[in-house]
């Protein structure tokens, strides 16, 4: 066990006091002096050209200070996509321009066209229905492959609604299809990954001041990387200059990807404060964040597998679209290319895999990275068509897996896909996990199942994805337009505790506990004396957030560098302390002692020396004790897992229940167990919703169905049993010097086809000859697919 | 509008209303207790959950003039008089219970209220008492395991850590 | 939500009374209420809130062995009055939404309503009961006109509903997983007379009577009574969470779970 509190130590949260006696700062409470309120009004349609809109009557009605159209931000940029992908024929992809507010046309339901500041929120929103808009509607531009047939285009100025046609390794496409061609088994599959909403607890909120004395801007804003968000405005989209913009992202009440992207609403707050004088507020509401927050996932997959007779893997291939929305998002390129074709040949030594994915608008609302982000998608076309073939084999779904896995010797391993897994133990995963299911007590419990009335399955799954994000080098290659660094700051205080400035932004992954854990172990001091700060661009290096799964592989790692070099100044001056070189030097349980003697100081010792710098080497070294290390991972981490779900159908309802599921997951080294385990709960309920609930459904003319939590299936404690989980004995990340992996996605890339297969399973046991729903898998959805069987 | 004068975490406050004004806006906007959250507005997600009377209610459906005269307890009031944490706030932090917050002042009143009519509940028990509060970070399984163990249960037994 | 006045009678005369202007509007639990004024659907200038009405709480039982419930209680109080005298509308009431929308919802406010999906419709038509408004009585049967229409004048309250105890009961509830209401649920009460079934959430028209199911039921009082009965997709709902098939199929096995389960 570790010792006080340091790496590895299940320590509870120190951040949970705040948020359990109703101390937490989120940006809704947050009430600056004099604020006034923003609302936005949004198109009730999903395409329409904006032919005018009349602000007069708005503009006169008690308590307003203004009224912004698109007209106003004509002449600012637009709000970019973070990654270049180019069409197979080389041709970059389309780039429509994200206006601030929608600009001559209005391009899905929520796409918000004016906004009305005013005294208090009521008086925004008596305002805003005085504005008198006529959009000219258009027939909606919904279904992909329609979108793509149709000649008329969600922006016209393209000419088509295709954003990309993107080919993953076209060079592998001719061998790809030959194997496939000449394979003695393929097993097609056609399968939707259907579009989710996020919904963080948290609706987003933002709070724009501008400061006349400074010409100056502090936007108080919920984001999960403050620092891209304040680049992305003033590089792209306002022009203030860096230096004259604070972002602030204060208690983040879940983001799970939709707060990574910039969105118009934190800069029209900016507009409006300079332009009224005062703090502007917005806070959405629920129906608002439905409609215009990104949404994830939503694509349409083929997907082949050739195999040998005997079950080996030749071949993978696929032809997805994936869809974008109206507008592209600041990761929606990378999400369905880079994030997912790479992924393609799972957890097996399969030589062969072409993915050809086309990226399409629709007037619907964007789509971005949703927890997972592309790595689901990946998973669950690999996972289902393996199921697939396993069953149409006559082979043992855990068989076909174990046959194909990459071994434990084989690490580092090249994929198919053209990436290099650094480590793993795929094998050792299944057993583990296989050991929990305990399948003879599985035919027990079917038996038991089946004595009352429901049929019983258990689905399997293996996954392994790539995290950490990401490599600035090798992105760059592949089209990225920003670096993935990440960084730390940590400050040794007079006094000997310490201030650690992260880049990385904490909303529900308990960084304020985990990273002084770190430092505490590595300065053999007890972590309560660390404190972090995160969140404020005036304050934080510059790193860029918190998503795929990067905290601690990437700015963790920053941790440990620049407490590293914390250490190696402090030894410097402890050896003038001591009068002894650096060299002779240990540093244990914050003592620096000269080897072989008694002579030692204490690390708070050493602090203080370094700002009262009385008898120092000053000119060999600078006083004061804090450092700043920049991190760039070499690669990014590979965790991986091993899932099992069982579950009960009725077959009168179709109504599925999770009866357990079982998470065996190798993380590599874990820093704190119990936030990892709640890491992997939260995910493997957001793929159970994905699975099971989740649908984001659109009618043909564009309308949202399904925008609220009436109906808008939510996972509930009801839903749900407990997650039986196990990340032990991981295989440590090869290249980082936490050997840590990214833990907070694979929960939601490894459950959904564990859920799906589980559900066939049962109906299969059943007689049903149902080899394939579409999730969600709702009641309704599996009784027809029964009684069309 | 109308005054309204209702105790809230055991003070007597007063304050002017419109008929318009939610119990929850009472609360975060005129007394400044913004531990209570908004996260919907159609009455489902049980982050505003508060006890008016020593029944839980959401405060988001609420009006404020109906809560004229009543007994608010929030989570602002929740901790020991020494400012610790409660039986079920502590029951939460050890179990980690909750991850970004958002969702935790309503669960942490739902459980008070659960348990104060049922101070053993089964685990089936608490998830359908929670039918009310959304959780979009734990899953669920340790805001469950949390109210166990709060409620004096043993939780050694329950899925891994 | 516009701005409106809330008055707070404390007799069911002054809320008949203030419910008298025009655009004045009865104010329950709120539960369904409010959530539509924030979406700024609803503009009544004043709200009447019937809550602080002492006459219009509470659950009593009858000269005539009734179960008596004053309009303005709410579902909880209900589950708990009713447990043992009428086990099958104590059921119902307590798995309507959840713990704290039944604390503030309530019987008049939902029967005001007729959502199509609402549980207490059903209660009520299936044990026949009795609407007592400020006005007069209105037999179950006459006062469900179809989705949210009542037999309801404009300002009219409704201050008590009765309902006969059956010998047997149950309401069996297949929920809409996102919004907690009646994807189908069936009411079924076993009477001397004969069995009621009640349907909600299915119809198109709000809830009803499956008479077949009724006269099969009052023969024979098992879930094997139905094996020969469908009910017709023909005017059931449709949406995100079922077809009008699957609605159909779902009042046949609700049915037959509700009989089962009866006690």
């Amino acid at each position: 066990m570790p010792k006080d509190g340091g790496i590895g130590a299940s320590t509870t949260r120190r951040e949970d006091v705040r948020f359990l006696t109703g101390k937490g700062k989120y940006t809704a409470d947050i009430n600056a002096f004099g604020q006034v309120s923003a609302i936005f009004v949004r198109s009730t349609v999903a395409n329409g050209v904006i032919k005018s809109i009349d602000t007069s009557a708005a503009e006169s009605m008690p308590g307003v200070l203004a009224v912004f159209t698109g007209e106003d931000f004509a002449d600012v940029g637009g709000n970019p996509a973070g990654w270049l992908i180019n069409s197979r024929d080389g041709e970059p992809m389309k780039e429509p321009k994200r206006p601030v507010l929608a600009h001559g046309k209005v391009r899905h339901v929520g796409d918000a066209y004016a906004a009305v500041i005013a005294e208090t929120e009521q008086q925004a929103r008596d305002a805003a229905e005085e504005i008198i808009a006529d959009i000219e509607e258009l027939p909606a531009i919904v279904d992909m492959a329609a979108a793509l047939a149709g000649d008329s285009y969600v922006h016209d100025e393209i000419e088509t609604n295709q954003c990309f046609d993107w080919g993953w390794i076209e060079d592998n496409r001719a061998a790809t299809d030959e194997a496939i061609k000449n394979a003695p088994h393929v097993t097609t599959l056609e399968l939707i990954n259907n579009r989710l909403v996020p919904n963080a607890m948290e609706p987003r909120a933002s709070i724009g001041t501008y400061d006349a004395a400074g010409d100056s801007y502090l936007l108080q804003t919920t984001s999960q990387n403050p620092h891209l968000t304040r680049l992305l405005i003033s590089a792209f989209v306002m022009g203030i200059p860096e230096n004259k913009l604070t972002v602030i992202a204060p208690d983040v009440g879940g983001g799970f990807g939709s707060k990574i992207y910039h969105y118009g609403e934190e800069a029209l707050v900016l507009a409006a404060a300079k332009k009224v004088g005062r703090p502007v507020k917005w806070v959405a509401d629920r129906s608002e964040s439905f409609l215009s927050d990104a949404h994830g996932r939503d694509h349409v997959t083929k997907i082949e597998l050739a195999c040998e007779k005997d079950g080996t893997f030749i071949a993978f291939r696929t032809e997805t679209l994936a869809n974008v929305g109206a507008y592209l998002s600041n990761f929606s390129t990378a999400t369905p290319t880079f994030l997912h074709g790479t992924l393609m040949a799972g957890n097996y030594t399969v030589p062969n895999v072409y993915v050809n994915l086309k990226a399409v608008f629709t007037n619907t609302a964007p789509v971005d990275a949703y927890r997972g982000a592309g790595r689901p998608e990946a998973t669950y076309s690999i996972e289902r068509v393996i199921d697939m073939a396993a069953r149409e084999l006559g082979m043992d779904p855990i068989e076909i897996r174990r046959k194909n896995f990459i071994k434990p010797d084989q690490f580092p391993f090249a994929s198919a896909a053209g990436l290099e897994y650094d480590s793993g133990n795929y094998d050792a995963l299944m057993d583990k996990m296989e050991a929990m299911v305990d399948r003879k007590a599985f035919e027990e419990r079917r038996k038991a199942s089946e004595a009352k009335g429901m049929l019983r399955g258990l689905g399997i799954n293996a996954y392994v994805e790539a995290c950490g994000i990401a490599p600035s080098n090798l992105v760059g290659v592949l089209g990225s337009r920003v670096g993935l660094y990440d960084a730390a700051t940590v400050r040794v205080n007079a006094t000997g505790n310490l201030s650690v400035m992260v880049g990385a932004h904490s909303h529900g992954q308990g960084h304020e506990t985990v990273f002084p854990q770190i430092v505490g172990d590595m300065l053999g001091i007890d972590p309560a004396s660390v404190d972090i700060v995160h969140g404020d661009t005036s304050k934080i290096p510059f790193g860029m957030g918190t998503y795929g799964s990067r905290s601690l592989a990437v700015c963790g790692s920053a941790v440990v560098r620049a407490t590293e070099k914390i250490i190696a100044k402090a030894k410097k001056i402890a050896a003038h302390m001591l009068e002894a070189s650096a060299d002779d030097l240990d540093f244990t349980d914050g003592q620096f002692a000269v080897k072989g003697t008694d002579k030692s100081v204490s690390f708070g010792e050493v602090a203080l020396k370094a700002y009262i710098p009385h008898n120092y080497p000053l000119e060999d070294i600078e006083p004061g004790l804090e450092e700043t290390a920049f991190y760039d991972p070499a690669n990014f981490t590979y965790p991986s897992g091993a899932y099992a779900c069982e579950v009960e159908v009725d077959p009168e309802t179709g109504k599925v229940t999770v009866e357990r599921f079982t998470a065996c997951d190798d993380f590599g080294n874990v820093m704190n167990p119990m936030i990892v385990s709640g890491q992997v709960h939260g995910g493997v309920v957001q793929g159970i919703g994905q699975a099971l609930l989740e649908n984001t459904t659109y009618d043909e003319n564009g309308q949202l169905l399904s925008a609220s939590y009436m109906d808008y299936v939510m996972p509930r404690a009801d839903d749900l049993p407990f997650i039986a989980v196990d990340h032990a004995d991981g295989t440590p990340c090869t290249h980082n010097p936490l050997g840590a992996k990214g833990c907070g996605e694979g929960g939601a890339i490894g459950s959904p086809p564990t859920v799906v297969n589980a559900v066939i399973d049962a109906l299969q046991s059943g007689g049903k000859n149902v080899t394939h729903i579409d999730m969600p898998l709702t009641p309704a959805r599996v009784w027809a697919a029964m009684n069309n069987a | 509008m109308a005054s309204v004068t209702m105790t809230v975490n055991g003070k007597s406050v007063s304050g002017n209303v419109e008929g318009r004004t939610l119990l929850s806006d009472f609360l975060r906007n005129d007394l400044q207790l913004t531990g209570t959250h908004i996260g919907c507005d159609t009455s489902q997600c049980g982050a505003c959950v508060v006890h008016v009377d020593g029944e839980a209610v959401k405060s988001c459906t609420m009006f404020a003039v109906e809560a004229d005269g009543t007994d608010v307890a929030t989570i602002e009031g929740q901790a020991n008089a020494d400012g610790s944490l409660n039986v079920i706030q502590q029951a939460f932090q050890d179990h980690h219970g909750l991850q970004c917050g958002f969702c935790t002042p309503g669960m942490v009143m739902s459980a008070a209220a659960l348990l104060k009519d049922n101070p053993t509940p089964t685990e089936g028990e608490i998830r359908e008492y929670l039918e009310g509060n959304i959780c979009r970070c734990t899953g669920y399984h340790n805001i469950v395991k949390a109210i166990m163990a709060a409620s004096g249960q043993d939780v050694s037994a329950v899925a891994a850590e | 939500m516009y701005a409106f006045e809330i008055e707070r009678p404390s007799t069911i005369a002054d809320a008949v009374k203030a419910l008298k202007d025009e655009d004045a509007q009865a104010l329950g639990g709120g539960q369904t209420l409010i959530p539509t004024l924030k979406a700024r659907l609803a503009m009544p200038s004043a709200l009447v809130s019937l809550s602080g009405i002492g006459e219009m709480q509470g659950v009593c039982i009858g000269d005539d062995g009734a179960v008596c419930v004053g309009g303005a209680t709410n579902h909880a109080t209900v589950a708990k009055e009713t447990a043992s005298s009428f086990p099958g509308l104590s059921g119902l009431a307590g798995n309507i939404g959840d713990p704290a929308v039944r604390n503030r919802g309530t019987v008049g406010g939902s029967l005001a309503n007729n959502d199509p999906s609402a549980c207490y419709p059903a209660a009520a038509l299936g044990s026949g009961a009795t609407i007592i408004t400020n006005a007069r009585e209105i037999a179950a049967d006459d006062y469900f006109q179809g989705m949210f229409e009542t037999a309801l004048d404009e300002g009219e309250v409704i201050t008590e509903v009765r309902f006969p105890v059956p010998e047997k009961s149950h309401y069996e509830k297949f929920v809409q997983p996102a919004s907690r209401f009646a994807l189908v649920g069936v009411f079924v009460a076993k009477y001397a007379d004969g069995v009621r079934v009640a349907v909600t959430g299915a119809s198109e028209n709000g809830v009803f009577r499956w008479s077949e199911a009724e006269a099969a039921l009052s023969t024979d009082f098992s879930a094997s009574a139905l094996d020969g009965l469908s009910v017709s997709a023909d005017g059931m709902i449709a949406d995100l969470h079922g077809s009008s098939e699957y609605r159909a199929h779902l009042v046949k096995v609700m049915t037959g779970r509700a009989v089962t389960a009866a006690s």
